[in-house]
């Protein structure tokens, strides 16, 4: 943590007009205060910033967790699904442990922010009943600290590639991109569950059970060219199928992208975001109440 | 800087009594739907509203330090909780003037894994300074808080009272033009809260706004220029603070440590026996409204016995806050056996050290008559006197370093034996 900064500008901006502060009841749901969040960033960056030196200063092997979890998965899913049932990526010159861990990638991701953000409303109930800023902040946050893992676990997938003796493809500068429909999917879906979690408690023991079913909804151990033609658009409104699909794609440079499935892919996971930012805003009001 | 600074109208917030008590179960919800669909009604159309606030309307004007005094439940906490915008409103408005900072307790987001260093930084931006802001006064919040050796060690190392200094230092470097803060100031120990009571009257006195919700009448009386009283969640009183604390006091929704009836003829009793005087000491006599949880604490009980020919035991009900009744304790002074002499007697009961827990204890008198089966009370006083426990938290009372709360009506010191 820098400490050395000048502070003449903060103490300028600080003395600027007179602000009002105004309390009414709410009636709509709708809307959301963009302003406002953007005048709290700096909470959303320390938030993001505490739950990941927390994470590692607790563990003992810490940022090597976010390299081993991933890495385990793959060769257990290389082992059973690639060794013994048999299943072939689409492009047959690609080994399958470079396939599953690719798919692995973004859907670690995924999972862990899903599992991050249902409780983080609960998690900070320390924070929500004693003082005020924009609540969208907490489950914000929750889907920006795992993109550290993610980073490392890139790592490890560049050194994959290395040993395979492969490059990958030139499409991987498009990841920024797709990992932006994972954080609004899981987004989305943190806003919902997060949000029941406050009144419903339930939300924790279903967490692992959904991000097991979830996996195997997926097209992270299998591609989509397996499942039948005719099937296809029902794996599409996951709105992960297109993440991991695209996600392969920029970096094993598999084939031709599936446009259509990306697109359903990202809609659904807009829709997702959009309901749950709705519900958060109509439940919002009571979580200091009940929590 | 003139004017307005809080505006307050009509405001108002009604609890669903049974979502006060938190969380539901999926399943219930499910029922109370399946409910409503086969009985025609709405799961929650039998749920009790009681309203914590009730069309509560007043001004503050800019640089005025305005108290808030009430018993438990009479919605103090509320309405702070609606001012700093962490619950809504059920009807009514609110404005504010200036930049707002509350404070409802001190180190809010403290997490034990960071340092010293990192948690000022994240307790800071959670108050809502920038991080420039804290940036520039970090050198200050750990000169004020004395922790400057180690900053750079986790706060799980560190002790309650480095803990609470630290916490409340970042706080009192919060620079809001309105400032509104719960009882903060009953932490650590009696040489900090002075000096925390001295960087309130400081905000006070540099013309900032200031709204204080305490119990401490003392503090009140010291702090705040003015005071409102809520009863029920309704402003019952509100003026100058030496009145409404006055008012607070002698009313039967105050509390104080002792009382005494000069008149015979009103005093608590009748014709046999009054009440005289009820009062809190402590081990060298002296009358105190508080008492350290290490020390012993007595209830001195005077009366006059008028007539001959009845005996007349003291015994006194103690209950805290809350309402959970910790003890009786009956007088078993032999002499109590026979008929009592007239004349005043004055009986003191000793709650040894260690035995209470921390807070306000109410203290209720009886004098009563225990002969041949019967029981005849001639006096009941319910929470004639009342006091504060306070626990400095130094490591040697029944919670040890836990500085945080303690449940229940007692906490005896036990004796551990260990192996």
């Amino acid at each position: 943590m820098s400490v050395d900064v000048t502070a003449e500008a903060a103490v300028a901006a600080e003395t600027a007009a007179t602000r009002i502060t105004r309390i009414r009841p709410t009636r709509s749901a709708l809307g959301i205060d963009l302003r406002e969040l953007w005048a709290y960033h700096e909470l959303l960056f320390f938030l993001v910033w505490r739950d990941i030196k927390v994470k590692y200063k607790q563990t003992a092997i810490g940022i090597v967790w976010a390299v081993i979890q991933p890495l385990m998965a793959m060769i257990l899913f290389s082992v059973i699904f690639g060794h013994l049932a048999k299943i072939k990526p689409e492009q047959r010159d690609i080994p399958y442990p470079l396939f599953v861990f690719a798919g692995l990638l973004p859907w670690t991701y995924f999972s862990a922010s899903l599992t991050m953000s249902s409780t983080s409303l609960v998690g900070n109930a320390n924070l929500i009943t004693k003082v005020y800023f924009p609540r969208l902040i907490i489950p914000l946050a929750s889907i920006f600290s795992p993109l550290i893992d993610f980073f490392f676990a890139f790592m490890v997938l560049i050194g994959l590639f290395a040993w395979y003796g492969r490059a990958p493809d030139w499409h991987a500068v498009a990841i920024p991109a797709f990992l932006g429909v994972a954080l609004l999917t899981a987004f989305g879906v943190g806003l919902w569950l997060s949000s029941l979690n406050v009144r419903y408690r339930d939300i924790p023991y279903a967490i692992p059970f959904l991000t097991q079913l979830w996996l195997y909804a997926t097209p992270v151990i299998y591609p989509v060219s397996m499942i039948p033609r005719d099937w296809r658009w029902l794996i599409a409104l996951n709105p992960m199928t297109g993440v991991v699909e695209a996600f392969r794609w920029s970096v094993l440079g598999s084939g031709v992208p599936h446009y259509a499935v990306f697109g359903v892919s990202s809609l659904v996971g807009l829709c997702l975001t959009a309901s749950g930012l709705w519900y958060f805003r109509r439940t919002e009001r009571h979580f200091a109440d009940i929590i | 800087m003139a004017g307005l600074a809080i505006r307050v109208e009509g405001l108002s917030k009604s609890y669903q009594l049974g979502q006060r008590r938190g969380y539901d179960t999926l399943r219930d919800s499910v029922a109370a739907a399946a409910g409503s669909l086969f009985h025609g009604r709405r799961g929650e159309s039998h749920r009790k509203t009681i309203w914590a606030l009730d069309d509560v309307s007043f001004d503050v004007q800019a640089g005025e330090v305005l108290g808030v005094i009430g018993r438990n439940g009479a919605g103090k906490t509320t309405l702070l909780k609606i001012l700093s915008r962490i619950t809504e409103p059920t009807r009514g408005l609110a404005d504010i003037h200036g930049r707002l900072g509350s404070l409802l307790e001190v180190g809010t987001g403290f997490h034990p894994e960071l340092t010293g260093r990192e948690n000022i930084f994240l307790n800071g931006a959670i108050l809502g300074m920038t991080r420039v802001e804290i940036a520039r006064k970090f050198d200050d919040i750990v000169e004020f808080a004395g922790v400057a050796e180690f900053i750079d060690t986790p706060v799980k190392r560190y002790s309650s009272g480095m803990y609470v200094r630290l916490a409340f230092s970042v706080a009192a470097h919060l620079e809001p033009e309105v400032l509104l803060v719960d009882e903060v100031l009953a932490v650590g120990d009696a040489e900090f809260q002075k000096r925390c009571l001295g960087k309130m009257q400081e905000i006070g006195k540099s013309g900032r706004t200031v709204l204080f919700v305490s119990h401490s009448m003392p503090t009140v009386t010291r702090l705040c220029d003015r005071v409102i009283m809520l009863e029920k969640g309704a402003i019952v009183a509100d003026g100058p603070a030496i009145d409404v604390v006055s008012r607070y006091l002698t009313s039967d929704e105050g509390t104080q440590s002792a009382r005494r009836w000069d008149d015979l003829e009103s005093a608590p009793g009748n014709d046999l026996v009054r009440l005289t005087s009820v009062g809190i000491v402590n081990r060298s006599g002296e009358a105190v409204e508080s008492i350290d949880v290490r020390q012993p604490v007595g209830v001195e009980i005077s009366f006059t016995v008028l007539k001959e020919g009845e005996p007349f035991r003291p015994q006194i009900m103690v209950v805290n806050e809350q309402g959970v009744h910790a003890f009786n304790a009956m007088d078993t002074d032999p002499r109590w056996r026979q008929s009592t002499a007239p004349g005043e007697h004055v009986s003191t009961a000793w709650i040894p050290a260690n035995l209470l827990n921390e807070g306000l204890m109410m203290i209720t008198v009886f004098l009563s008559t225990l002969a041949s089966g019967r029981t005849v009370q001639h006096v009941l006083e319910r929470d004639v006197v009342a006091f504060q426990v306070v626990d400095p938290v130094e490591g040697d009372s029944a919670k040890g370093d836990h500085s945080g709360q303690w449940y229940g009506g007692v906490r005896p010191k036990l004796d551990w034996d260990v192996r």
